[in-house]
């Protein structure tokens, strides 16, 4: 589940579609956590979980202003097109 | 009372540290309070202390206040220390009375200059700098002084640095005197490795009980302290700095370049006068030194046109007296004649501050004439003071103090009938000069027009200062005349009497022959500038003469000297050696960066997917050498 979000990152060049990718990585790493915590009886894994989760709203909620913010200036949402920081 | 006495240096840095940090944004009126403000705080507070030291002396006439050790490395602990015994206490009043004068002074003075408040600061940390070498009660303080004044003094010269040619007079300053200072520096290192303190009265005390008179190492300390005098007080052979100095705004010359720093030599020997007693030829190379100075300065300053320049060589002169008295032993007569210097010539520098700004920054003296009657405060104080310059018998502060030297020069055990005649010849070159620059600059026909007149704040300080000129003097008068001497009972407690010699004459008859030195010069320059202007002519007219002439304009051509002997060898293998390994090693280490730095842009494409791979493609690398080994 983590390769395929990070395939989606890679291949992908919608930001939302990226944003998206990103969050099944958060959740694979989650699920590793939870899966984890069940195999040897301890609560640390769900408790990891929580945070995960709280951190990916954040993440989320500053994702998508940037997101937005993007989309008013450039019209577009491809990741390729809005290269303008080249070295 | 003596406990304040930290105050004394720390208040004028305190002021130069508000005025550098808040000085550009705050108004004029608060500059002009806070700059001179702070100095005068200080100077009642030194009258106070002079006070309490009078009436009840500390014991030995010493009082040493310890803030804090400076610093402990193997052994070697510094105090930051005061020590205020007469002598420093003398130097301490006259510099921060003479210092609030000129910063009163200058308030008026440098009125409508951008840098108003960066003057202030400059000249408040000039002057903690300065009491900070005075007060100092070991060595390394006191050089810490020393290169503080040093600084100042360069930051000053090159005050209006929008000029190239203030700045390179500013590094000319500086370079000069660091020659100096490098010899100081070695002195320092040898009474440290030999004595094991530079604690100045411990260091005597062990000076006196572990070095013979005469040892050798005694005449390089003495050798290597007068290095750093000479350079600091501008005299031979490193005199060549003060002259261009003069490129600093007026105010500067006359707190700096004349009263107070040039003097930080003569202050430097009087205090480590025990060494020089146990170095008799290095005291004797004090005075060769000094009388060779006034007699070469007074020559130069025959021959100069600018006003500041004339008061510029005369500086150096008349501190080649003061050398004089130190090296004939007459301590308390060279600090006379340093007091009554610093009254009559920062009040000739204030006064040709007066007249230069009233003549469009005009510094030459044969383009003013007449001023006498537009100028009327400027003249007569200017009047006084040149006369007490050139020793106006009976009245004026330089006679007597000038008459002390010259009949000590003689009279005292180092004395020599020749050091006598020179300094004689001094007097009449003095009063030449002297009538010279006073005759042409203020008689004959008015030549410029006046447009600025002196305010109050300039009018003041020069009028306090021309009723000390006078004054000053009477503190030590010779014996034929009232035979006073509060100034050398003052000093007795830290300066030894003079040691007589086999007097060949008696006080009275050289003070006659100063006299007639004076009034031959007098009416000399009297029947040349206002007589007879065309001998001048005349007399320069040869081609010997004119020779001469630029000869001694030039300095005795110690500029045309250094630079050729120095400076352009200096400059020309820079200039060969610029593409030396050292420089390859920098210019290799940039071109090395440079090289990185475009191989690694193209990485920089402002693609996020291409970072999100070199993130992915990382932690692989990084996880797999975890992994693996």
């Amino acid at each position: 589940m983590f390769a395929l979000g990070l395939t989606g990152l890679l291949v992908r060049r919608n930001l939302m579609l990226m944003l998206m990718s990103i969050e099944v990585m958060l959740n694979a790493a989650g699920l590793a956590f939870v899966v984890a915590g069940a195999r040897w009886m301890q609560p640390d894994g769900q408790i990891m979980f929580i945070f995960i989760l709280s951190s990916a709203a954040a993440e989320v909620a500053v994702g998508l202003a940037l997101v937005l913010q993007l989309y008013h200036h450039h019209k577009s949402l491809d990741a390729d097109a809005i290269s303008e920081m080249r070295g | 009372m003596l406990h304040l006495l930290w105050l004394i240096p720390a208040l004028p840095f305190a002021g130069a540290f508000v005025l550098i940090v808040f000085g550009p944004r705050l108004p004029k009126r608060a500059v002009a309070i806070i700059g001179p403000g702070v100095i005068a705080v200080a100077g009642v507070i030194t009258i106070l202390i002079a006070i309490s030291f009078l009436r009840t002396p500390p014991p030995n006439h010493a009082y040493t206040q310890e803030l804090w050790t400076w610093f402990d490395v193997g052994g070697f602990h510094p105090h930051i220390g005061l020590y205020l015994d007469a002598l420093s206490l003398l130097m301490t009043l006259v510099v921060t009375f003479v210092g609030f004068l000129i910063h009163w002074y200058s308030t008026e003075f440098m009125d409508g200059d951008e840098g108003y408040s960066r003057f202030f600061a400059y000249m408040n940390l000039f002057v903690a700098a300065m009491l900070m070498l005075l007060l100092g009660d070991n060595l390394l303080l006191l050089f810490l002084g020393w290169e503080g004044v040093g600084l100042c003094s360069y930051l000053l010269i090159g005050f209006w640095y929008q000029d190239w040619a203030n700045c390179v007079a500013a590094r000319k300053a500086f370079i000069v005197t660091r020659v100096g200072d490098v010899a100081m520096t070695l002195g320092l290192l040898l009474l440290f490795t030999h004595l094991g303190t530079l604690d100045i009265q411990d260091l005597m005390h062990r000076a006196l009980t572990q070095w013979p008179v005469g040892s050798s190492l005694a005449v390089w300390a003495g050798f290597l302290l007068l290095g750093g005098a000479v350079g600091k007080s501008a005299q031979l052979p490193l005199q060549t700095w003060l002259p261009d100095a003069m490129a600093g705004p007026t105010p500067t010359s006359a707190l700096i370049h004349a009263a107070t720093m040039v003097t930080a030599g003569v202050y430097l020997i009087a205090r480590t006068h025990v060494l020089f007693s146990l170095a008799p030829a290095a005291q004797t190379a004090v005075a060769v030194v000094g009388i060779a100075t006034l007699i070469l300065a007074g020559f130069a300053a025959l021959t100069q046109w600018d006003l500041k320049r004339i008061l510029a060589y005369s500086t150096v002169s008349q501190i080649g007296y003061m050398f004089l008295a130190l090296g004939v032993g007459a301590w308390s007569a060279a600090l006379f004649h340093f007091m009554t210097h610093a009254f009559f010539k920062a009040l000739l520098f204030l006064g040709a501050g007066i007249v230069i700004n009233a003549c469009h920054h005009e510094h030459s003296i044969f383009k003013m004439g007449g001023l006498r009657k537009q100028l009327p405060v400027a003249f007569w104080t200017f009047l006084i003071a040149g006369c007490s310059l050139a020793g106006l018998p009976l009245i004026t502060a330089g006679f007597y103090s000038k008459g002390l030297i010259i009949y000590e020069s003689r009279a005292a055990a180092n004395g020599s009938t020749t050091l006598w005649t020179l300094a004689v010849i001094g007097v009449l070159l003095t009063s030449l000069y002297t009538f010279r620059m006073i005759f042409v600059t203020f008689f004959g026909e008015p030549k410029t027009h006046v447009e600025h007149k002196p305010g109050y704040s300039m009018k003041i300080p020069c009028i306090v200062l021309a009723v000390l000129s006078v004054i000053g003097g009477f503190v030590e008068t010779p014996r034929f005349l009232g035979d006073a001497h509060f100034f050398t009972d003052f000093l007795h407690t830290t300066l030894p009497a003079v040691i007589p010699g086999s007097a060949g004459m008696s006080e009275l008859g050289s003070e006659l022959w100063v006299t007639l030195a004076f009034v031959v010069g007098l009416v000399v320059s009297y029947y040349l500038y206002m007589v007879n202007p065309a001998l001048v002519e005349a007399i320069t007219a040869p081609a010997l003469s004119k020779a001469l002439h630029r000869f001694w304009f030039s300095d005795w051509g110690m500029d045309w000297l250094y630079d050729h002997l120095f400076v352009r060898p200096v400059v020309w293998f820079a200039h060969v050696d610029r593409r030396d390994f050292i420089d390859g090693f920098y210019n290799g280490c940039a071109a090395l960066s440079r090289g990185i730095y475009r191989g690694l842009r193209t990485t920089e494409t402002g693609r996020v997917r291409w970072y999100a791979a070199g993130i992915v493609f990382g932690s692989i690398v990084f996880v797999a050498i975890v992994l693996l080994v």
